[in-house]
């Protein structure tokens, strides 16, 4: 295989989470993060947050649809990585000393703001799901993230049939509309 | 309809579930009712939210278990920094820090040097003589008071024969020739110790305690007992993790008690670093108790929890159990202890694992 189409089937492997694919990205450049992030004042436990962190941006990429990332899937997870970690150390306080580039870079900023707003969405929604405790939690979670029908639920949750299990899904997902919208209203209300 | 028969009916259509008549229904009823019209649109951005929230989630786990995967295969470099790599971390670090410190600290050293030079009289020659002397003649009465105090000792424990014991707390094998491991607040101001389990009942005594990490070395001195073979579990150097399985065997009352739980957090109370938190119940007795995960090792000495609260308690790393070791063998008549460092029963569960471990826990017994 050509190392073009080898990168492409890497990419549409990671669009749909596919582990041999996430893995194999994962070795190839791991090593090459956490040698910058621990040459650049940080732990080795700083380089995995952010390689992760720099994962999720090239996935949300992928998702969004295009294949198509001008550059190397290399170049582009170090770009993003460098771009995240200097804003960490700033935030921080931390002496960030400039960083030397032995690879090239490209721009990603765009991109990186983008990511930060939908993760901050993402951690609200999980605050959210984790504050309305149990059933709630599980419920919801079994329903919209794991897809079981509610027969299944039922089963697994002890509801004596279906209806039960409903009713008390529909009390759950009520409150958790109401801190969701409650956000997502405020979160549009600030731009 | 009620509200749930709506919302169904809602999340039914946005999946595009309906049969062609029923879509054409509903969509009549929603051009009439604005207020579904409004829940459709509101849940179809929900649903959409949640979906992606779904898919962050899954590939967030994907890549911490690709991580740990691949920490475990070796094919990436480790989170673990080991050795030289965390030590040239470290200086990388903290070398700026490093000079200035040291220059500080060169400079502060000379000058108290020169000072204390220039300041100090000359001390006369027999002054120094005379309090030697005197340091020598207390040391002889500090020998002599030792040497009586023992002989009252010895002679009160001679003179009763059946000791009275209470019991202090839980303790466990981690040599096979007879040393144990309790805490050292059990054996704390201890004259007698014994052990017992259903093997038998053994006199010890306490041959190290360090007050600090609270922990206390005991041995079996006792004609009956027989050394063990071997001893199954294996002391961890590292810290456990989060939510790690857990459990433990102890004495908080005449019989052996099994409890289970699971690693809370990596600190113990107030963020002390010698400990860890469990979620487990404990009780008093319980102290001593180890704490084994699934792989057979023991990861910490359960000793305390916190007051009027229940279902948590502490438990002090095992790695620190080496290091007491360590000072321990700094006595030359103590340097054959040794650990196991590889556990055999790993693997197995906690069932066969309590079989295999019970016979090497002991209630330790003070008076």
């Amino acid at each position: 295989m050509k190392p073009e189409n080898n990168e492409k089937a890497l990419l549409q492997g990671l669009a749909v989470n596919d582990k041999k694919a996430v893995e194999t990205i994962y070795r190839e450049n791991y090593n090459m993060i956490q040698a910058l992030i621990i040459n650049n004042n940080g732990s080795a436990d700083d380089a995995k947050d952010i390689f992760q962190e720099a994962m999720i941006v090239l996935y949300e990429k992928v998702r969004s649809g295009t294949f198509e990332l001008n550059c190397l899937i290399k170049t582009y997870v170090y770009s993003v990585s460098k771009r995240l970690w200097l804003k960490r150390l700033q935030q921080l306080n931390r002496y960030s000393p400039p960083i030397e580039d032995p690879e090239a870079s490209v721009q990603v900023d765009d991109e990186i703001e983008e990511h930060e707003k939908r993760d901050a969405e993402f951690e609200m929604m999980n605050k959210a799901i984790g504050s309305l405790g149990e059933p709630c939690k599980s419920l919801l979670e079994a329903y919209y993230l794991q897809k079981q029908n509610m027969q299944v639920i039922a089963a697994n949750f002890g509801y004596t049939n279906a209806d039960n299990a409903k009713n008390q899904k529909y009390k759950c997902l009520m409150r958790l509309k109401k801190i969701f919208f409650a956000h997502y209203k405020n979160g549009n209300g600030d731009e | 309809m009620s509200d749930t028969k709506v919302l169904e009916a809602v999340e039914r259509y946005i999946r595009g579930e309906m049969n062609p008549d029923e879509r054409l229904h509903f969509e009549n009823l929603r051009k009439t009712n604005s207020e579904i019209d409004q829940l459709v649109v509101e849940h179809t951005l929900f649903l959409q939210q949640m979906n992606r929230f779904g898919e962050w989630k899954k590939f967030r786990s994907t890549l911490h278990d690709v991580h740990t995967d691949l920490a475990e295969q070796g094919k990436i470099n480790s989170a673990k920094l080991a050795g030289k790599a965390k030590v040239v971390y470290l200086w990388k670090r903290y070398k700026r820090v490093a000079a200035i410190a040291a220059s500080i600290a060169g400079i502060t050293t000379l000058t108290i040097s020169a000072l204390v030079w220039s300041i100090t009289p000359q001390t006369p020659a027999g002054e120094i003589e005379k309090l030697k002397g005197e340091i020598y003649s207390i040391k002889n009465k500090t020998n002599q008071t030792d040497k009586e105090l023992n002989k009252v000792k010895n002679s009160i424990t001679k003179s009763d024969n059946t000791i009275i014991y209470k019991t202090g707390g839980t303790g466990f094998i981690i040599d096979a020739k007879g040393y144990l491991v309790t805490n050292a607040h059990v054996v704390e101001g201890a004259r007698n110790i014994a052990i017992q389990n259903s093997k038998g009942e053994y006199v010890a005594k306490v041959v190290f305690i360090d007050a600090v990490k609270d922990i206390a070395i005991l041995k079996i001195e006792d004609e009956s007992f027989k050394p063990y073979s071997s001893v199954p579990y294996a002391i961890s150097r590292s810290a456990g993790k989060l939510a790690e399985p857990i459990f433990t065997l102890g004495y908080p009352r005449n019989e052996i008690v099994y409890g289970q739980g699971y690693l809370s957090a990596k600190t113990g109370f107030n963020g002390d670093t010698l400990s860890c938190q469990l979620e487990l119940a404990a009780n008093r007795g319980n102290s001593g108790s180890p704490i084994l995960n699934r792989k057979g090792e023991v990861i910490g000495i359960l000793n305390g929890r916190q007051r009027n609260t229940e279902g948590f308690a502490f438990a002090i790393q095992g790695k620190y159990i080496y290091k007491v070791l360590d000072d321990l063998k700094k006595d030359t008549s103590y340097q054959k202890v040794k650990i196991t460092s590889k556990s055999s029963i790993g693997g197995l569960d906690f069932q066969q694992q309590v079989e295999k471990v019970e016979d090497y826990i002991f209630m330790v017994k003070v008076n």
